[in-house]
């Protein structure tokens, strides 16, 4: 009997100070109950829930309020696909803008078969610390470095590293950017979703110098630009960009490039296909 | 009334909970960017500590000793400063809305805070009675509330000035703060004897 009782007073003890506390919470809650606006919460359901930030706001729930009560736009929500950006506009009373969907790309191509090293980095495995040491281990400033921040930064999982080159999984990705502002060596750009063409490289080191460091940079010699029909393609710098307001995917510029670093890719290749050294060499690259 | 003046006075300076006794470091290195959130900060510990020291007071006295359980303190405290931290989250968030979005996630931190934890355990241990209990619970969560403005306006100062690169942020940070700590630690030659 003692030894019930031993077990049985703190724990009745223990209920009844629960009890008593859960109570008092209940009351309160009761009586504190704020009322939450049903717009703001009608737009939260809406929105994806992934506090990535992309937005500009604190998270989804300050978005939410934003949109709703100080007259944000509804598209400012980067992750949002049509149909949620349909119900937004639904429930705020205002026509759906077409929204364009972006996806991160990782501007480098530079695997380390194909990009030369200046040192052998062994340290903690973050590119942002790596980059703290003479600029990461690659010669290439504006290479990849391959230890994952953006990896880590991604809310969605999207990124991976594959051959030492982070690879965006397009699905996955839904443009929110939190892996471009975390990116040390910014090479990581939103591009829209459904545009197939981009230039896989970010060096804007003059030709002859990144020939020296990279297999696969850009080296600056206008052949696409020259090639381009309407005018998307520029070389500013040694280094070509695409305008995609002006590109339509017609896929010339990938295929005059002599370093195979104009990317041209069916939507069944996305995401997985990274470049092969061996394929490469076979085309000619050096030329 | 003097030895109360003494209790005060030691709880907020000699016996520091930040600088010497090292409770509450997590909020005093989180919600300390910027003066006007750490001292929202501190007056809401200030609450939760002051009210939380006369009620498990009262729970220790009432029901704990009574009924020979006072091995069960650790986690009756916890239940009661949990329940207080959600108390005071509800208040907040009806009548001070600023207040409650500018402490965001530190205000159910709160909850896992030592120095609230570490008033409650040390009025029983120290044996404090009533009276002296709830000034040490206030005075204490003073002292930490002047250790986290201090620290804020140090913050605040440091984000002008260029410190070298690898000491950016956190790292210049803790540095302040030790510096703060070994300045509080003048404060121990003191004594009322």
């Amino acid at each position: 009997m003692e030894q019930l009782s031993q077990i049985l007073i703190p724990v009745l003890c223990l209920a009844a100070i629960g009890g008593v506390l859960g109570l008092l919470l209940a009351i309160a809650g009761r009586k504190f109950a704020v009322k939450v606006d049903e717009k703001t919460a009608a737009v939260r359901k809406c929105l994806p829930g992934a506090n990535c930030g992309g937005c500009g706001y604190a998270g989804c729930d300050a978005a939410a309020h934003a949109i709703a009560r100080e007259g944000a736009k509804i598209s400012i929500c980067t992750v949002c696909g049509d149909e949620e950006l349909k119900n937004i506009a639904e429930i705020m009373g205002v026509k759906a803008e077409k929204s364009v969907r972006y996806r991160a790309q990782v501007m480098c191509s530079g695997t380390p078969e194909l990009s030369k090293k200046k040192y052998i980095y062994d340290g903690v495995s973050d590119c942002r610390t790596a980059v703290v040491m003479g600029g990461g281990d690659k010669i290439c400033p504006n290479g990849c470095v391959g230890l994952g921040s953006c990896v880590k930064s991604c809310v969605f999982e999207a990124i991976s590293i594959v051959n030492g080159v982070a690879v965006v999984d397009y699905e996955k990705c839904r443009g929110c950017g939190t892996c471009v502002a975390t990116c040390p060596k910014h090479i990581i750009r939103l591009m829209p979703y459904d545009s197939t063409h981009w230039v896989g490289c970010c060096s804007v080191d003059k030709g002859a110098v990144t020939r020296t460091f990279c297999e696969v940079g850009c080296i600056g010699c206008r052949k696409c630009e020259k090639t381009c029909g309407t005018g998307a393609i520029k070389v500013d710098g040694f280094i070509a960009s695409i305008d995609y307001d002006k590109c339509i995917d017609c896929g010339a510029c990938a295929e005059v490039c002599p370093r195979h670093i104009i990317w041209s890719e069916d939507k069944q290749g996305r995401g997985r296909y990274i470049i092969d050294p061996s394929d490469l060499k076979a085309s000619g690259s050096d030329a | 009334m003097t030895d109360i003046l003494i209790l005060m006075f030691s709880a907020v300076l000699i016996e520091n909970y930040v600088f010497s006794k090292f409770l509450g470091i997590c909020p005093f290195l989180g919600v300390s960017d910027k003066p006007s959130t750490a001292l929202g900060m501190g007056l809401a510990v200030t609450f939760v500590m002051t009210i939380s020291s006369a009620v498990t007071y009262g729970v220790y006295y009432l029901v704990l000793e009574p009924l020979k359980i006072e091995y069960l303190e650790t986690i009756a405290f916890i239940l009661i400063i949990a329940a207080l931290v959600q108390l005071i989250e509800m208040f907040l968030r009806k009548f001070v809305p600023a207040l409650y979005s500018a402490l965001g996630i530190y205000l159910p931190l709160i909850t896992t805070n030592c120095a609230v934890l570490g008033a409650a355990m040390l009025n029983i241990q120290e044996g404090h009675n009533f009276i002296e209990s709830v000034i040490y619970g206030f005075s204490s969560a003073v002292g930490f509330t002047l250790a986290i403005v201090i620290f804020a306006g140090v913050r605040d100062r440091m984000r002008m000035s260029n410190p070298p690169k690898a000491f950016r942020g956190i790292p210049i940070a803790l540095v302040a703060a030790g510096l703060i700590a070994m300045a509080f630690s003048g404060f121990m030659g003191i004594s009322f004897s």
